[in-house]
């Protein structure tokens, strides 16, 4: 009794109950959703780990060049747990890509990026975005000498720009190499601005998403039957089957994730390079170059692309456009249905390229440019594109199966 | 009182009022953006280093520090200087297109000097940023790395990590580890053999 009048209370004064049914307890989800939508909730979850681990780091690490390097040694060494925490954080960064990926793909998989969801979609691709600027400037914090030549390298890339190139890399750097400076502005940027605006981001995407309401594998609407009370007959209430239905996937993610932490925290050199794990040094380039996993896809498309009319500013712009297509994929695609069990074999076999190009593309840039590499990641650079670009045409001229009116499967 | 609204009035003291404010917002981020320029102390550690070259004798070197890396500065022979643009078929990059320098710098070719007499560049391999050594002296056995640096020497620099060569302008030779020629960085001679090293243009004194 008290707890309902405390509650009545809060709801005179906060929209406690109401945000409760309209997110969870009165959000009508699709009933079909397959092992696909297990991605969102992960991304939530690793985005919680990135935050609880990040914090409990900043309070032994220092964000300075010269304690930096041997602040993340005492955290792994000497404070009480302190290298579970920070492999938590570092393979958490990987894993957030990882599910990141998936969950984009579902997308792609299932049309959910198409109307009404568009918003939901670039929402979306910022989180990506913000993602790849916080997995790069928390790469450079280590100080090992892979964050700072991986540093030295992306940075340099914004000087390739003509007129403001020379004095943008200055500015963002701060000095006139990477220095402490730009260490403890990114320390700032990784900890504090892009964590905000991330969680704003997320917000806004979820947000956006409850207010149209999920897509399905069958990528059909749910909303036009309904019950006597209003409810979606394919629906069913977010909480408790599909939180429920995710503490499953949550479970099966953290036996893998933990498997990494406890017995391969470094993943073979992908998670955690070898040469980060010596001091930063500005007059000794480690052997080979090439940034953490997550970015070699688009890191190989920068170095596809040989330098022209005197300026490598080509590469840089390309791999940009890869980036900034992905916010176009709403309106690229012209197929009169959603999902890809209706959809015909072209943008099956366009999607399982488009795949396979991705992967192709992370291994040439884990991999040194020479012998088959720079080839295979021209080609595949083309291939890319070649998905997005010519969508308009091949997702509107593929044939398509007859869509049904109610979610299908065991349901 | 007129219960009539003027509303033209009230949209451009609106726009007025959201211009006026949009101002204040660009003045007010100009300290923020601003503050990620280098220091005053990050300027001060940059400063152009002056050399004073006339202490170097004929065929002899210094390094100095700019900006956290050492800095070349060689007084070349007469004769070697002459001899820079016999070799170009040996070079992987003889006219620097592919090498970093500063654009005054192409004019004088094979010397790749404001001064040919005065060599400047940077003291970092291009392959992997080791310090190569100064080996100035044509066909003979380079002693401080201990290699056999062959007949057909013409003198230069020699990176004792991974066996780069380059001639006594910096320019790499085929086929060695090194991608790249020597960088030079921005310089000029505040008089005949005084060098700022970090600026275009000497100041007018």
């Amino acid at each position: 009794m008290a707890g309902e009048r405390l509650l009545g209370w809060i709801d005179q004064r906060f929209p406690l109950t109401s945000l409760w049914k309209e997110h969870l307890a009165e959000y009508y989800a699709p009933k079909n959703f397959n092992f696909w939508y297990y991605f969102g909730a992960l991304a939530l979850l690793i985005l919680v780990n990135q935050l609880v681990t990040g914090i409990f780091l900043t309070m032994n690490y220092k964000p300075s060049s010269a304690e930096a390097f041997s602040s993340i040694e005492y955290i792994m060494r000497d404070v009480n747990w302190g290298w579970l925490i920070r492999y938590l954080h570092s393979t958490g960064a990987s894993a957030f890509f990882i599910v990141v990926y998936l969950h984009m793909f579902r997308a792609l998989l299932y049309g959910s990026h198409r109307k009404p969801r568009e918003l939901v979609w670039i929402f979306g691709c910022l989180i990506f975005l913000l993602l790849m600027a916080e997995g790069f400037m928390g790469y450079v914090l280590p100080w090992g000498n892979m964050s700072y030549w991986g540093a030295q390298v992306i940075v340099s890339l914004f000087g390739s720009l003509p007129v403001v190139g020379a004095s943008l890399v200055e500015w963002i750097r701060g000095d006139y190499y990477i220095a402490d400076a730009t260490l403890n502005r990114f320390f700032a940027l990784h900890v504090a601005a892009l964590p905000l605006a991330l969680i704003f981001l997320v917000i806004a995407h979820i947000m956006a998403l409850h207010e149209v309401g999920s897509n399905n594998p069958d990528g059909i609407d749910i909303k036009k039957y309904k019950d006597a009370n209003g409810h979606p007959l394919d629906g069913i209430p977010f909480h408790p089957y599909y939180t429920v239905k995710d503490l499953v996937g949550v479970a099966g993610f953290l036996l893998l994730f933990c498997a990494v932490i406890f017995f391969a925290p470094t993943f073979g050199g992908l998670f955690l390079e070898a040469p980060n794990f010596e001091p930063a040094n500005a007059l000794q380039t480690p052997p080979h170059i090439a940034p953490v996993w997550y970015f070699t896809p688009f890191y190989a498309m920068l170095r596809a692309v040989p330098s022209f009319a005197g300026t490598q500013v080509w590469g840089v712009l390309v791999m940009g456009a890869s980036i900034v297509v992905l916010f176009f994929v709403p309106w690229l695609d012209r197929s009169p249905v959603n999902s890809i069990r209706y959809r015909g074999p072209i943008y099956k076999i366009m999607l399982t390229i488009f795949v396979l190009s991705f992967i192709a593309l992370a291994v040439c840039g884990v991999k040194p440019p020479s012998g088959i590499y720079p080839t295979l990641a021209k080609v595949c650079t083309v291939l890319y594109f070649a998905f997005f670009l010519l969508m308009p045409w091949y997702t509107k001229f593929d044939s398509v199966k007859p869509v049904p009116e109610r979610v299908t499967g065991h349901v | 009182m007129s219960d009539q609204v003027d509303h033209s009035r009230r949209r451009l003291l609106t726009a007025a009022t959201v211009g006026t404010g949009a101002i204040g917002v660009a003045f007010a981020a100009v300290p923020f953006l601003s503050s990620w320029q280098p220091s005053a102390r990050a300027k001060a550690l940059g400063a152009p280093v002056e050399v004073d070259a006339s202490k170097l004798e004929a065929g002899q070197m210094l390094k100095v520090v700019w900006r956290g890396q050492a800095v070349f500065v060689v007084r070349r022979v007469k004769g070697s200087i002459e001899q820079l643009g016999n070799h170009d078929a040996m070079l992987a990059d003889p006219a620097s297109d592919d090498s970093v320098q500063p654009d005054y710098i192409k004019s004088s070719g094979a010397a790749r000097a404001r001064n040919p007499e005065y060599w400047v560049g940077l003291a970092v391999c291009t392959h992997l940023g080791c310090s190569p050594l100064g080996a100035f002296e044509a066909n003979n056995s380079f002693q401080v790395a201990g290699a056999d640096l062959g007949a057909n020497w013409p003198g230069g620099f020699y990176c004792p990590c991974h066996g780069s060569k380059y001639d006594l302008s910096g320019r790499v030779f085929k086929s060695m580890p090194a991608p790249k020629n020597l960088t030079v960085p921005p310089y000029a001679f505040a008089d005949s053999a005084r060098i700022m090293i970090g600026v275009d243009d000497a100041p007018k004194v």
